[in-house]
Parts: C-alpha cells; sequence; structure tokens
C-alpha cells in the first residue's frame, strides 16, 4: 500500500486511542479529586500535566480540562487527537471503511456540542463519550476491514498509543499526592476492574494492580498485551524477516521491552518504576520513529528542480 | 389546507408543469405525490438529508472551508422518449469529439480540408503541442465525458458547452440517489426509476481498458491534487467504489520512461492514471515547472506507450467554446451524421463583421470566455450593469478570440424548496459518458444542478448551485438477463433448528424454583 496511506493509518490508530486513553486518564483524576476529601487538587493536576509533557503549571482542574481536554490545537489532548485523527482519515477515506469514516467523522461533527455540555455539566459523560466512540471506531475495524497491511497498521498504532498511555496513566498513578492506595479507580480507569477481580480474587492493593496491567498476558489494555500485539502486526507487515532474528528496529525495540517485562520477577516490579515506565515512553518512541524511516520514508520530495531566470 | 404546488407558477418552460397549469403527462405521479406533502414533513427531510450528508462528510470545499453539497429533494424526471434522444445525441458527440482529437493531435485533415480554420487551433489556450502524434494506449481520449445541456423556452434540449478534461459530479449523481432512497423512500413509489449506481463500474472498465498492451491486471490509480481540492469528496468516493488507490504527485515518480508509485512494499508500477490535475499542473517537465500536484516524466511514459492517462491530455481544446460552435460542422464532417442535439446559437467574436454586429446589442447577449469552466467570467447581457458590460467590451475588444457570446437561453425551471413553499427554479443538465474503445455509455440521467436563487441563470457550485437527483423513467421495470433470472426461486428453508437450551435445562430449572413447596 502506499507509504502516505500506511503512515495515516498509523496516526489514526494513535490519535484515537490517545483521545480515548487522555480521557480515561482525566477520569481517575476527577474521580479522585471528588471522591477522595484528602487529594490535593492543584498537586493532582500537577502531576498530569507532568506526565503527559505539558510545561505549563497547571493551575486548576479547568484549566486542564480546557488544555488536555478541550483544545482543538493541542495535539495530545481529547478533542484534538479526535481532529487529527479525522484529519488523517480524510486524506485517506478510500483505505478505511465507509461506516470508520462516518463514525470518526460524526464524533468530530458532535464535538462542539460535547464539550459545551461538559463545561456546563462537568465532564464524566463526555469521556464516556470518547470511550464509546473509541470503542465502536475498534469494532469497526475489527469487523469492517480486511486483514491486510491498512489494518495491521491502525493496529500497530493504536497498541504502540496505547504502551505509551498505559505507562503514563501509571507513572500518574504513582507520584498522586492521595494518601490513600485508592487503586480502584486506576482499574476503572482502565476498564480492568472485573477482570481483575475475577484473575486475583482479592482486595485491590497496588501491587497486584501494577502487576496485572503491566504483565497481565491475557488483558487487552495490559502493557505487555499491547506490546505483544503491535509486534505481530510488526510481523505481519515484514514477513521477509524469517528464520534469524530480526534486523526490524522497531521490532527489536519492542522485543526487548517485551522480555524486559516478561522475565522481571513479580516482587521487583516496585524497584526503580518510574525510571521502567519513563523506558516504556522510551521505547514507543524509538519504535515509532524506526517504523516511519522503514515504511513512511517520506517520498524524497519532488525530484524536479525549478530554474527560474532572474532578469 | 392547500398543496405546496397551489400557487406555482414559472415564466419559463418548466419541467414539471404543461403550459396549461397541470403537470406533464409523466410527471403527474410525482406532482400527486407532492401535493399530498406538508411543509413540516418536507423539512424534517431536509434534517435528514443534511445529518446524512455532514456525517457521511458529503462535502465541497470553498475557500478552505467544508460545505455541504446542496442536494434540494424534489427529483427532476425525464420521460423514457426524451432520454433516448438525449443519449443517442451524448454518444453521437463523444464519437465526433474523439474523432476531432485524434485528428487535431494527428494529421490534422479537419484543417486541411478546411472545416475549422487554423487559427481557432493554434490560438487555444487548451491545445498542447507536447502531445501531438502522442497515440492513447487503446485509442481513447475521453474515458469520461460530462456534456451540459440546458432545455430553451420551446422545450427543446441543446448542448450548452462540452466538458472533457476532467468532468465532476458524477460522485453526487450516486450519492444523491442514495440519499433520496433513504431520506424519501415514499416518492419512489409508483415510479419505475433507472439505477445509476452500475455505472462506476463502466468508468472502471474504462479506465482498465486504458491499460498498456499485455497487462492483464492493470495498476489503475486516482491523481488528486489533494484534500484541500475543492472536487476531493468526488475523489476520494470514486477510489473507494472502484477499489482504486488514491494517490498524491507525492506518491508518484518515473524512472525510465515507467511510472511507480511509493509504497511500504517498495516501488509498484502503475499502469492507468485516472488524473483529476489539470493538465498544467500534470507534469512539470512539459508544462508549469512549479506544479507539485503532478509527476514529472509522466507525458513522456505515456507517450512511451508504458501508461495510459484518462482523459488523454490536451483534450482541453475540443471543449473549447469557439470549437464548441464548430462541434455541429464537425459531427458532420467526421461521423456523416446531423446533430442530434442542437447547440445554442453561438457567435464567434473573433471574426471581424460578427464582432461588429455583436458589440451594439452585448446586453441582450451572454458572453463567455472561451478557455474558461465552472462559471467564472461569464458576463450575461440583461442583468449586467452599463459599467460591467463596458468593461466586457473593453475586454472582448482586447481580444476577441478569447470571447464567444451566444445568445440568453431562458433555462427550464422545476419546482425546487424555497423557504416554505416550491418555487420555479432554473436547471440544466450533465450526463455523463463512458469510452472504454468499444462502446461509449451514458449514465442514465446525470447531474441536474440547480440555480438555487430566484432568476438566476447560474447553476454550477462554486457560485451558489445545487442540485437535484435526476429520474430517468421507463415504463416497465427492465427485465433482468437470462442467466441470473434462474436464481428468483429461493432454495427451501433448512428446516427446523432446535431451541436452544436457555440457560438451565428444564429439570435444573424446576429444581431451582422448587425447594419444599408447602
Amino acid at each position: 500500500m502506499l507509504s502516505r496511506v500506511a503512515e495515516a493509518l498509523f496516526w489514526i490508530g494513535r490519535y484515537v486511542e490517545r483521545s480515548e486513553d487522555t480521557a480515561r486518564l482525566l477520569d481517575v483524576l476527577f474521580h479522585q479529586i471528588l471522591e477522595d476529601p484528602a487529594m490535593d487538587e492543584i498537586a493532582g493536576c500537577r502531576v498530569v500535566s507532568a506526565v503527559m509533557g505539558i510545561e505549563e503549571t497547571a493551575a486548576s482542574s479547568t484549566w486542564l480540562m480546557e488544555h488536555l481536554g478541550y483544545d482543538r490545537h493541542n495535539h495530545s489532548s481529547i478533542v484534538g487527537s479526535l481532529c487529527s485523527a479525522r484529519q488523517h482519515a480524510r486524506s485517506v477515506r478510500e483505505a478505511l471503511s465507509a461506516e470508520i469514516w462516518e463514525c470518526l467523522n460524526t464524533a468530530y461533527h458532535e464535538l462542539p456540542a460535547r464539550v459545551e455540555a461538559a463545561r456546563g455539566f462537568g465532564p464524566s459523560p463526555f469521556f464516556s463519550y470518547v470511550r464509546q466512540r473509541a470503542a465502536m471506531i475498534a469494532g469497526l475495524a475489527q469487523s469492517t476491514m480486511s486483514r491486510d497491511d491498512a489494518y495491521d497498521f491502525l493496529i500497530l498504532g493504536r497498541n504502540l498509543e496505547r504502551v505509551d498511555m498505559t505507562a503514563r496513566l501509571l507513572s500518574a498513578r504513582i507520584y498522586a499526592p492521595s494518601p490513600y492506595e485508592e487503586w480502584i479507580t486506576t482499574l476503572r480507569a482502565c476498564s480492568a476492574q472485573e477482570a481483575y477481580q475475577r484473575t486475583y480474587q482479592r482486595s485491590v492493593e497496588g501491587q497486584s494492580v501494577l502487576e496485572f496491567l503491566l504483565l497481565d498476558r491475557l488483558f487487552p489494555r495490559s502493557v505487555i498485551h499491547a506490546l505483544i500485539v503491535a509486534e505481530d502486526a510488526l510481523a505481519r507487515l515484514d514477513p521477509a524477516s524469517g528464520r534469524t532474528g530480526s534486523a526490524d528496529e522497531a521490532r527489536l525495540a519492542l522485543g526487548r521491552a517485551r522480555t524486559d517485562l516478561e522475565f522481571l520477577p513479580a516482587e521487583d516490579l516496585f524497584d526503580g518504576l518510574p525510571a521502567r515506565l519513563q523506558r516504556l515512553q522510551a521505547t514507543v518512541s524509538e519504535a515509532s520513529d524506526a517504523i516511519g524511516r522503514r515504511f513512511f520514508a517520506e517520498a524524497a520530495a519532488l525530484d524536479w528542480s525549478l530554474e527560474e531566470s532572474r532578469s | 389546507m392547500g398543496g405546496l404546488l397551489d400557487s406555482y407558477r414559472s415564466t419559463a418552460y418548466d419541467e414539471m408543469m404543461a403550459p396549461d397549469g397541470w403537470p406533464h403527462e409523466h410527471t403527474r405521479a410525482l406532482y400527486d405525490a407532492l401535493q399530498l406533502l406538508s411543509i413540516t414533513d418536507l423539512e424534517e427531510r431536509c434534517a435528514a438529508r443534511d445529518r446524512s450528508f455532514r456525517n457521511q462528510g458529503v462535502t465541497f470545499s470553498r475557500a478552505g472551508e467544508e460545505w455541504l453539497f446542496p442536494l434540494d429533494l424534489i427529483p427532476r424526471l425525464l420521460p423514457a422518449a426524451e432520454w433516448a434522444v438525449i443519449e443517442a445525441g451524448v454518444i453521437q458527440r463523444v464519437r465526433a469529439l474523439e474523432a476531432f482529437l485524434a485528428d487535431i493531435y494527428g494529421p490534422g485533415a479537419v484543417l486541411a480540408d478546411g472545416v475549422m480554420p487554423y487559427s481557432v487551433v493554434a490560438t487555444c489556450a487548451n491545445y498542447y503541442r507536447q502531445v501531438t502524434d502522442l497515440e492513447p494506449t487503446n485509442g481513447v481520449r475521453i474515458h469520461l465525458a460530462g456534456i451540459d445541456l440546458v432545455r430553451d423556452e420551446t422545450g427543446t434540449m441543446r448542448v450548452l458547452e462540452d466538458n472533457l478534461r476532467v468532468p465532476s459530479g458524477i460522485s453526487f449523481v450516486v450519492e444523491n440517489r442514495h440519499t433520496m432512497a433513504r431520506v424519501f423512500p415514499g416518492l419512489f413509489l409508483e415510479q419505475h426509476v433507472r439505477p445509476v449506481a452500475g455505472h462506476l463500474g463502466w468508468l472502471l472498465e474504462a479506465l482498465r481498458a486504458a491499460a498498456p498492451a499485455g497487462v492483464d491486471e492493470p495498476t489503475v490509480v486516482l491523481l488528486t491534487p489533494g484534500v484541500y481540492n475543492p472536487a476531493y469528496f468526488e475523489h476520494a468516493f470514486l477510489a473507494r467504489k472502484m477499489g482504486i488507490e488514491l494517490v498524491e504527485g507525492r506518491d508518484l515518480f518515473c524512472r525510465g520512461n515507467v511510472l511507480y508509485m511509493r509504497t511500504t512494499g517498495g516501488s509498484q508500477r502503475v499502469d492507468v492514471v485516472y488524473r483529476r490535475v489539470d493538465d498544467d499542473f500534470l507534469d512539470p517537465v512539459l508544462f508549469r515547472p512549479d506544479s507539485v500536484v503532478g509527476c514529472p516524466g509522466l507525458v513522456n511514459a505515456a507517450r512511451a506507450g508504458n501508461v495510459g492517462i484518462a482523459n488523454a491530455v490536451g483534450n482541453g481544446v475540443a471543449d473549447d467554446k469557439l470549437v464548441y460552435s464548430y462541434v455541429p460542422a464537425l459531427i458532420e464532417y467526421y461521423l456523416g451524421e446531423q446533430p442530434v442535439l442542437p447547440n445554442v446559437p453561438t457567435y464567434r467574436l473573433a471574426e471581424p463583421d460578427v464582432l461588429a454586429d455583436c458589440l451594439p446589442r452585448l446586453d441582450r447577449l451572454v458572453l463567455k470566455p472561451v478557455g474558461g469552466s465552472g462559471g467564472y467570467g461569464l458576463v450575461i447581457g440583461p442583468e449586467a450593469s452599463a459599467a460591467q458590460l463596458d468593461t466586457a467590451r473593453a475586454a472582448v475588444l482586447a481580444n476577441p478570440r478569447e470571447w464567444i457570446a451566444q445568445e440568453v437561453v431562458t433555462l427550464s425551471t422545476t419546482p425546487s424548496l424555497e423557504g416554505d413553499r416550491l418555487a420555479p427554479r432554473h436547471v440544466d443538465l450533465r450526463p455523463f459518458a463512458t469510452n472504454d474503445g468499444e462502446q461509449i455509455r451514458v449514465l442514465p440521467g446525470g447531474l441536474t444542478r440547480v440555480a438555487l436563487r430566484a432568476g438566476s441563470l447560474i447553476v454550477n457550485s462554486s457560485q451558489g448551485g445545487g442540485s437535484k437527483d435526476t429520474w430517468v423513467l421507463t415504463t416497465a421495470p427492465q427485465r433482468l438477463p437470462e442467466h441470473t433470472r434462474q436464481m428468483v426461486e429461493p432454495p427451501p428453508a433448512v428446516a427446523s433448528r432446535l431451541p436452544d437450551q436457555g440457560p438451565r435445562g428444564d429439570q435444573v430449572g424446576q429444581q431451582q424454583q422448587g425447594g419444599t413447596a408447602c
């Protein structure tokens, strides 16, 4: 498929996932502020803005919401990433199924009204709306797209972003300035509470939540699951690399990160956790760059030079 | 409560109502259906249409913004007998213009025989010497044509202009029908309307037929200037519906007179380019050197016979408006036939005595720049101010070859929604024809464009025009071809599926409910 189209699909995957995960992350924060009387609102907002790489200091949750929720021109905000996804989709409409395009386009047109409502009545319905849309797009991709390269690039983008954002969400959690270890909200933010309960069958505590969200191979929003799916997609995209190790830098980066986690004894999980989460984010950006070089190598801009005569 | 058409009166020929104040024979069913409608009903359907268009992104761009394509919900009807004439006329015209293009970029017999003066071609801005003797892969230059027709005061269909370069609008024909069936299913009852969706298949066949010799499974791409082009929706729509790759100039490159596209799996050869980029921008090697939306070397690849370009480069010479005035003569010269569809009376201002004749009565004529399209630069005499006429007169005198004058045709009208009633609005008709080298086929109907402003004669969407679904009626539904008709008997259903057991088997369920009932 066309490199330009592949790149757009990769980014549609990333942006949709990013908007969803940002909604999840902000949802946790708002719940903490509301439900936890000991929570320091400003400090909480600062942590979130720090893990999301915002340079200005967050002044209040309203400020944060404007910046990370509704800002159309910020590619990391919920609205901003959905708009970017839609912009990419518009340029590659022929590669997406009509249903996916329509879903994304409808969301794009509904956003202004949703944002207005969220400003007036609180952001919760807005968060769940964004999550529903993302789920719908994922479901439509699953049921309407052929399993060709286009699908793999979409999946690849989505799962890379998921690794990155889950790492950020956990970072925000471990720095949260709350005296209570309220990990349930973190699980809920990852739609993981029930799966967690079935797996562990005991009360929620930090150690096992981290274990679950980082290391559980079966839960689709865990870091390791996302890494495995991304690796598989890359392997399908590059069938040439077969019998001996891979020369694909992206696969190397992802594979290293995966084995790093896979062979980590659960009890060592807390040691150097912040650094580990940061390394995961670095891995994602490394892999993303490598994928760009490998597959999207920007058309060596028109190799036609214009000679203008000056008189 | 009166019907929506009760106070409907048109001063021009009307597509719906006969001069006696009653509907034409073929519009009676539609008239009856419309008379039963209330304005609220119609408004709700308009809202449904807008939602559907917005969500699907059926838009065109104007000044960088996305606008919904304005579809008027009242269809325009053409009876079967009249359509047969239009179809024959369009096919005849395309055949003649194909012959003319082959001639003008080849032997030039039409000039030698004195049918058309050499100066007409030599001074045409859209005549490209660069493609002289460039033989197209399957001899076809007009893979898709859009012939604009108008109906005059007497009800005669006339050709207003030919579009042989990159005619647009076919996506709206398909999309309009789709939307009408969704939001206004009731109107289709009691009518037999010929379907339009199959035409995209014909277009794809015409494109595939343009592949270089020996290529059995050609790679066809649609070259778009990009997402900011006004017609981008159409480009993406066509690529999607035909299953071909939508490419931009930067996705393509030429090496050794072969065209490739850059893919994730390396470079892939391209056999046919359906380009929606103007000639001037298509190939910076031969045309505008500052173009970044074309592909350098494309035309040389075509000359080497390695790629088919649709529509061919240089077609603009045949839809030039001065050449237009010669088309009836061309039909006679190349085909030995009389034109089925007449032209609008046209004056060649390049001829001094004609110019002298026309200058005093510019206020009663329409002035058109010969190379223009999209309704730009048009001066409608009766509507123009004195100052506008002076400017136009000066422009014509400065360069008479650049202008033609035509008699004002009061376009026919048809009912269109205006506020809370139906009012007459002027319409034209653009039928589309595809040519795969074996057969020229005309899409039943085509795009009816409507001037949504009262009294306006300009229907272009870039100038506030809208569109209508165009229905070609058939007297009876077309019969299925023999081989598909055998299937009408459905096979017997597979009998008796076991009902599923529910969450509990009977016994378990009873015992769960039971316990000691005492």
